[in-house]
């Protein structure tokens, strides 16, 4: 009973095989382009130059600390509002909503993150920046803080989804101890349930991050494209430029092989290191995620 | 003189999460008969079995010695076509689990894994197998429903007669009965002694009661270990080596 | 003494719940006002000739044919390249890979591709395939750019179907005479299906939805005729309405309105899609 050469099977497993690494491939092929056209830019334009605070690429000033506050800032924000409704909305579902609730919410929420970015961008240039500049009586509603608004509206499902894994991931013994020693249901998520979960929150919100800071189309239609140092307290309420913008917005503009399209692509570069980290730190916060490719991608 | 169809040679197994392993095993399986693997639980009688057919390959080993001879030619070589060896040696699982096909589909998956395409003799194996396995009146009716659609009992004898239409040689059955009704239980065990004439059939009792029943040859597993083989039903009267009197009068289990 | 502690907790049980529904509420409702709105202020403009013929006056009237079909192109193209590639990756994860470094390193990967801002994807579209590879800004470079940024959506949705698969459907295959590839395509692949397909339709629907990666590597504004080759540029939807509310003096709001609904019931649809195939599957299921 000698084994007859099978031609087909071994083919079809390298295949396979194959496809299984291409995906280390295109992240490394990805980091290497990145690399390529971007870090020219550090030999092409002195260093202090390339973190002073001035982005006038017109006139050879490409400083981008202003466009690196302005992420920073409408990062900030979005956080501050997709961590307190983001959780909360993930604490009512999961332990407060009773089962026919739940399964409206929960669609609702994903379809929250289904909506095309440039749809809600869209929304924030005729609803929500002239809302907030009669509101708040400013020059323009086209601020950091529409951008942080509508991207905390974008993270916030991602937050929800993976907290709320996080905290059906929580033994129900520990819910039943917790009431049987007296505890009241809200007694119980705040001291119990939430704290177990809290490395699953902590990936969340770090996810959530990630998801906001990589955002280009709202920030791109509401944040104003300013690019101007965003450090005071009220830059919130003034325009901003972000990094993901300031690609979007000047790439179609730039000429290959240019100091101003190698500086674009280190922009590139910086962007795609930070999401390496904030990826990189997620996973090492050790949580066991269900693997729902609309909830974890979404 | 019944010849021996399959012989084991010094098999050592240790499966690498340390379950179960084997040490040592030689024995022969004749032909034609029902050889019962019985003992208490964690003996190595469903390592031996998945043995026999390669099945082990899927599950990590530590280390691996030894031959087992089928019809002579040693099925542990690494040169062994195991897709064939599989079909020549069958084994029915302590659970049923009957593949998410029709009733049909299930009895001629083997066949046409194996390229078969015509459908008469499709059609000639799922009836023949049917037969064998008395399921045959039960089904007859009902061969493009779902399989998922029988009772428990039902779905174990598709799983025998899943493997008679793969016409293999040898018949393994790792305690085929064990979530079965008396009845069920029965019908199986009737219709094991039918087949016994045409196969070699290994079993793995799911109780003494049941290997003093049908067996033709009976071998006693302890810890891995083979402690005692006697032909006939004597090794349940009259034992030879203490460890297996212990064993049958219930003073370990 | 012991009535006051009950009452306090009485009180913070049902602020704290209070609390946590407003949070609900204010989350959900701008997800339903925004859709709501959209559907009323973009239907009036919807009509057979909006969505079936070509613009005229610089956008500003006619239909937008082009961006509907280049949107349908842009998806046709991405599950073209992404579908095989993903599931085959998915295959090798589930079925083939041993659990070590390597696979590990796989996963990684995937992760980190899922977290890359869109807008890196078309750099690095635009650095490989517009200029690299010489394709230039065409449907193909936009295509292979959305493929590589719906991968990880597809190859998770794929294994997670393929793991639920119970262990011993292979088994059986296996000890019947079956090859890991012949359990594969009679037994796991069929039964993973409805879970794939969702997968598919997810990151379809993304992708249908992104500016970004298309905005260097395929998207043009204007186009007099419809793309007749992969290497032409085309029109899509979600750049037509960027351009269309930002870049065009004196755009009448209804074409934006209904530009933007288009696109939004093309998602929706896609995700209903989705919904039917998941639930479906759910009642049909053998095991």
């Amino acid at each position: 009973m000698k084994k007859p050469s099978n031609w087909s099977e071994a083919i079809i497993a390298a295949v396979i095989k194959t496809c299984g690494y291409s995906t280390i491939v295109f992240i490394i092929l990805i980091f290497y382009f990145l690399l390529r056209e971007g870090l020219p830019a550090l030999t092409e334009v002195k260093l202090s130059e390339l973190f002073s605070a001035r982005w006038y690429p017109i006139e050879n000033h490409f400083g981008i600390l202003p466009l690196l506050t302005g992420s920073l800032v409408v990062t900030v924000g979005a956080m501050l509002v997709a961590v307190p409704f983001g959780i909360g909305t993930a604490v009512f579902i999961a332990e407060i909503a009773p089962r026919p609730l739940r399964e409206v919410l929960k669609p609702l929420v994903e379809l929250l993150g289904g909506l095309p970015s440039v749809m809600l961008g869209f929304l924030g240039i005729l609803v929500l920046a002239p809302f907030l500049r009669t509101f708040l009586n400013l020059p323009t509603g086209l601020t950091a803080l529409a951008g942080s608004l509508l991207l905390g509206g974008i993270a916030i499902p991602t937050v929800v989804s993976i907290t709320e894994d996080a905290l059906d991931a929580v033994p129900q013994g520990y819910r039943e101890g917790a009431l049987a020693m007296g505890a009241t249901r809200w007694q119980t998520i705040w001291r119990v349930t939430l704290p177990a979960a809290s490395s699953g929150t902590l990936t969340a919100v770090m996810l959530g991050v990630g998801r906001a800071i990589g955002e280009t189309m709202v920030v791109l239609m509401v944040t104003g494209n300013a690019p101007v140092m965003a450090v005071r307290l009220n830059s919130i309420l003034s325009p901003v430029r972000t990094m993901t913008a300031t690609i979007a917005a000047e790439m179609g503009e730039v000429a290959n092989g240019s100091t101003y399209y190698h500086v674009l692509f280190f922009i590139g570069l910086i962007l795609f290191l930070i999401s390496l980290a904030v990826n990189v730190a997620a996973s090492s916060v050790v949580f066991r995620q269900k693997k729902r490719a609309e909830r974890v991608l979404g | 003189m019944t010849k021996d169809k399959i012989v084991i040679d010094h098999l050592n197994l240790q499966y690498a999460d340390g379950t179960e392993s084997l040490h040592d095993i030689s024995m022969a399986i004749p032909e034609h008969a029902i050889t019962v693997l019985f003992g208490p639980a964690g003996g190595g009688k469903s390592s031996l079995l998945r043995c026999l057919n390669r099945l082990n390959d899927l599950t990590e080993v530590r280390a691996l010695s030894g031959r087992i001879l089928l019809d002579g030619e040693n099925i542990l070589d690494p040169q062994t076509d195991v897709i064939l060896l599989r079909r020549r040696v069958g084994i029915v699982f302590a659970r049923p689990v009957v593949l998410p096909l029709t009733i049909r589909g299930n009895l001629t998956y083997g066949l046409e894994l194996a390229g078969e395409k015509r459908r008469s003799r499709l059609e000639e194996a799922l009836v023949r197998s049917l037969q064998l396995a008395a399921l045959w009146e039960e089904v007859k009716d009902r061969l493009d429903d779902p399989a998922v659609a029988l009772s428990g009992g039902q779905q174990q004898r598709l799983c025998l007669a899943r493997v008679l239409a793969n016409q293999p040689e040898v018949i393994l059955l790792d305690e085929p009965t064990s979530g079965l009704d008396p009845i069920s239980t029965g019908k199986v065990e009737t219709a094991l002694q039918q087949l016994k004439k045409d196969y070699t059939i290994v079993l793995v009792p799911h109780s003494v009661q049941q290997a003093a029943r049908v067996t033709d040859y009976a071998a006693f597993f302890l810890q891995g270990e083979l402690v005692e083989w006697a032909e006939g039903k004597q090794i349940f009267t009259h034992p030879r080596v203490k460890r297996t009197e212990d064993y049958l009068e219930g003073r370990f289990g | 003494m012991n009535r006051r502690l009950f009452l306090d907790r009485g009180l913070a049980q049902r602020l704290g719940i209070s609390l946590l529904t407003l949070v609900t509420l204010v989350t959900v409702l701008p997800i339903l006002a925004a859709v709501v709105y959209v559907v009323k202020a973009g239907l009036p403009a919807i009509s057979w000739q909006f969505l079936s013929q070509m613009p005229r006056d610089g956008m500003r009237a006619g239909g937008i044919l082009p961006a509907i079909v280049g949107t349908l192109y842009l998806t046709f193209g991405t599950a073209l390249f992404s579908v095989p590639l993903g599931v085959a990756a998915a295959i090798y994860l589930s079925e083939y890979a041993r659990e070590n470094t390597l696979t590990r390193l796989i996963r990684i990967a995937i992760i980190n591709l899922a977290g890359i801002p869109s807008v890196i994807y078309g750099l690095f579209g635009l650095g490989l395939f517009v200029f690299f590879l010489k394709f230039g800004t065409s449907i193909l470079s936009a295509s292979l750019t959305l493929s590589i940024m719906t991968l990880p959506v597809i190859i998770s949705a794929t294994e997670e179907a393929l793991r639920a698969i119970p262990q011993s459907f292979r088994t059986v295959s296996i000890s019947l005479g079956g090859t890991r590839w012949q359990t594969i395509r009679r037994i796991v692949l069929p039964q993973a299906l409805p879970g794939i397909m969702t997968g598919i339709i997810l990151g379809l629907e993304r992708a249908a939805g992104e500016t970004a990666p298309i905005l260097f590597t395929g998207a043009a504004f204007f186009l007099a005729r419809l793309p007749n080759s992969p290497f032409d540029g085309t029109m899509a939807l979600p750049y037509h309405l960027f351009v269309i509310s930002t870049q065009v003096p004196g755009m009448p709001i209804q074409i934006q309105y209904g530009t933007a609904l288009v696109l939004l019931a093309f998602v929706l649809a896609m995700n209903l899609f989705a919904v039917i195939i998941r639930s479906r599957a759910r009642s049909k299921r053998q095991w």
